[in-house]
């Protein structure tokens, strides 16, 4: 019984599997930037960004029809345009960053929107806004899959200035020019994942499964690499329980698996072992020093 | 001893207008020099553009053989986002930088070090704490920690005693005297002329141009201190361009 719920629609269906590979992908790329976004207070940033995707992936669409590859390169291409454009401009005028990326995504989402009422149905329309996780094919999925080795990576390599960028930006300044660098490929790092996301979940839930989980981790740990683990793992179970759930009903793949993870969510801010309500409304007794 | 920094007719400012205007002079290697003025008399903007975030408007600043990574700044109010989940001994030990730089470990000779800061400035048991459950002045002990463990031959304090208790100061004063004879040279913006007094050698008297600058007995007279708060007048929106210097040099 509990193996025919959990276990069998994976065992049974290869689209299921691929689903189920894709969103493990997505979580191992996609939370850990998420908790910079958030930490970063860049939460936000992460939503603008997938809007700014769209014209890119509108274009592929398009040149090419519904071909993911080249959909995923014009994302690229526009999200990285967005990102860098943003970045700079916020770097050499000393307009806020939020500012001058709000500017370009909105461009960005009424360009793409244009050009995907030009030519394209309201079935790609759906496609494009919500993605299709269970129609994943072999050479997305290793897209997928290889976005998120490149995501570790680069994360590993950049995880020291990125760090001390977040806490004291002044001082990473006076000791090393490495702040600027590590912000802008942090921000491409956005649109990569961002990309990924957007074949799974769409334009509109992608940034989901990278903020989500990352404000479930901040009501369980202080610290920011357990952080980071507790976020990758509670958005591999969102993503699991989501499909299992979308298997069994009706609700739409993509929105069940974000669902499952605003459950957890709530369930970290009612709970939660740092500042959760209950325990804020139960507190230990205080110490003696 | 050998000047370690020269200012050569510096004029540093926000969008044209001054905030420290023709300064030229030199500070010595392993000088203990205060910097003391009105508020608004520019020593932040000074120390911003010693440490080089600030580019002059014109004139030089030269720091000599001393580059950018032998600088220590301590910022009067440093850009800290004291939410961001880090333990005391990480944060501190980002002042390693210079060793470490984006790549290297931290071994055990290296948190050796950052326990002996940490010591230093009277934080032990406190590794393991985040940041942001420290007090101010324990905040600003942190802040110095680092500052040792950048072991830099020029360190530029910006009123680093505000705000902070007799206790403490006298804790950090300690350190600064410390440096001061291991002949580092040590530029700290104060406004308790008793500290000056007592613990710094030379002082420079700002009040956007050079008011007085020189041994501290000479510089912190009656006559000098009324002139430095006469001099700091309002911010002129429609001020002239300024043509005192001739041959503007440009920034190295």
């Amino acid at each position: 019984m509990i193996h025919d719920a959990l276990i069998a629609p994976f065992t049974d269906f290869a689209f299921m599997r691929r689903a189920l590979a894709a969103v493990i992908a997505l979580s191992l790329g996609g939370a850990p930037i998420g908790v910079f976004l958030m930490l970063r207070r860049m939460s936000l940033v992460g939503d603008a960004m997938a809007h700014a995707i769209l014209p890119g992936a509108a274009i592929g669409f398009l040149l090419s029809g519904l071909n993911l590859f080249a959909m995923t390169t014009g994302g690229l291409i526009a999200g990285f345009a967005v990102a860098l454009l943003a970045g700079l401009v916020s770097r050499s005028t000393g307009v806020k960053e939020d500012a001058s990326l709000a500017t370009f995504y909105l461009a960005s989402l009424a360009l793409g929107v244009t050009i995907v009422s030009i030519k394209g149905t309201n079935v790609d329309l759906l496609h494009v806004l919500f993605g299709n996780i269970l129609a994943m094919d072999d050479p997305t999925l290793l897209l997928v899959a290889i976005n998120a080795t490149i995501t570790l990576l680069v994360l590993a390599l950049i995880y020291r200035p990125l760090v001390i960028e977040s806490v004291d930006p002044l001082f990473l300044r006076t000791v090393s020019r490495a702040g600027g660098t590590a912000h802008l490929v942090f921000l491409a790092l956005i649109v990569v994942n961002l990309v990924s996301g957007f074949q799974a979940l769409g334009t509109l839930l992608a940034v989901g499964l990278m903020i989500l989980p990352a404000g479930i981790a901040r009501f369980w740990s202080r610290d920011i690499t357990p952080m980071i683990c507790i976020a990758v793992v509670s958005a591999i179970v969102s993503g699991y329980v989501g499909l299992v759930l979308s298997f069994q009903t009706r609700i739409p793949t993509g929105p069940a698996i974000i669902l499952v993870a605003a459950a957890l969510y709530a369930a970290s801010v009612l709970f939660g072992s740092v500042g959760g309500m209950v325990r804020q409304l139960f507190p230990a007794p205080h110490l003696e020093a | 001893m050998s000047a370690q920094v020269q200012f050569s007719d510096v004029t540093l400012g926000y969008d044209r207008h001054p905030a420290v205007h023709h300064l030229t002079g030199e500070i010595a290697s392993g000088a203990l020099l205060a910097v003391i003025g009105p508020n608004g008399a520019g020593k932040s903007t000074l120390f911003r553009g010693l440490v080089g975030i600030l580019r002059p408007l014109a004139g030089a600043i030269l720091t000599g053989a001393v580059d950018a990574r032998d600088i220590a700044y301590l910022p009067q109010s440093a850009d800290i986002d004291r939410s961001f989940p880090i333990s005391v001994f990480d944060f501190v030990g980002t002042g390693l930088w210079r060793t470490t730089g984006v790549f290297g470990g931290i071994g055990r000779a290296a948190r050796d070090r950052i326990a002996r800061a940490l010591a230093a400035v009277g934080l032990t048991g406190f590794e393991n704490r985040g940041i942001g459950t420290l007090s101010g002045g324990q905040m600003q002990r942190l802040l110095f920690a680092r500052v040792l463990l950048q072991d830099a031959r020029l360190i530029v304090l910006d009123e680093p005693f505000n705000a902070i208790d007799a206790k403490t100061s006298a804790d950090l004063m300690a350190l600064v005297e410390h440096w001061h004879a291991e002949q580092r040279t040590v530029i700290a913006a104060l406004h308790d002329m008793d500290l000056v007094r007592h613990h710094f050698p030379d002082t420079l008297l700002l009040a956007r141009e050079p008011v007085a600058w020189g041994a501290t007995a000479e510089v912190l007279t009656a006559d000098n201190l009324s002139a430095a708060r006469r001099m700091c007048e309002a911010f002129d929106e429609r001020a002239a361009a300024c043509h005192v210097d001739p041959v503007s040099s440009k920034a190295a």
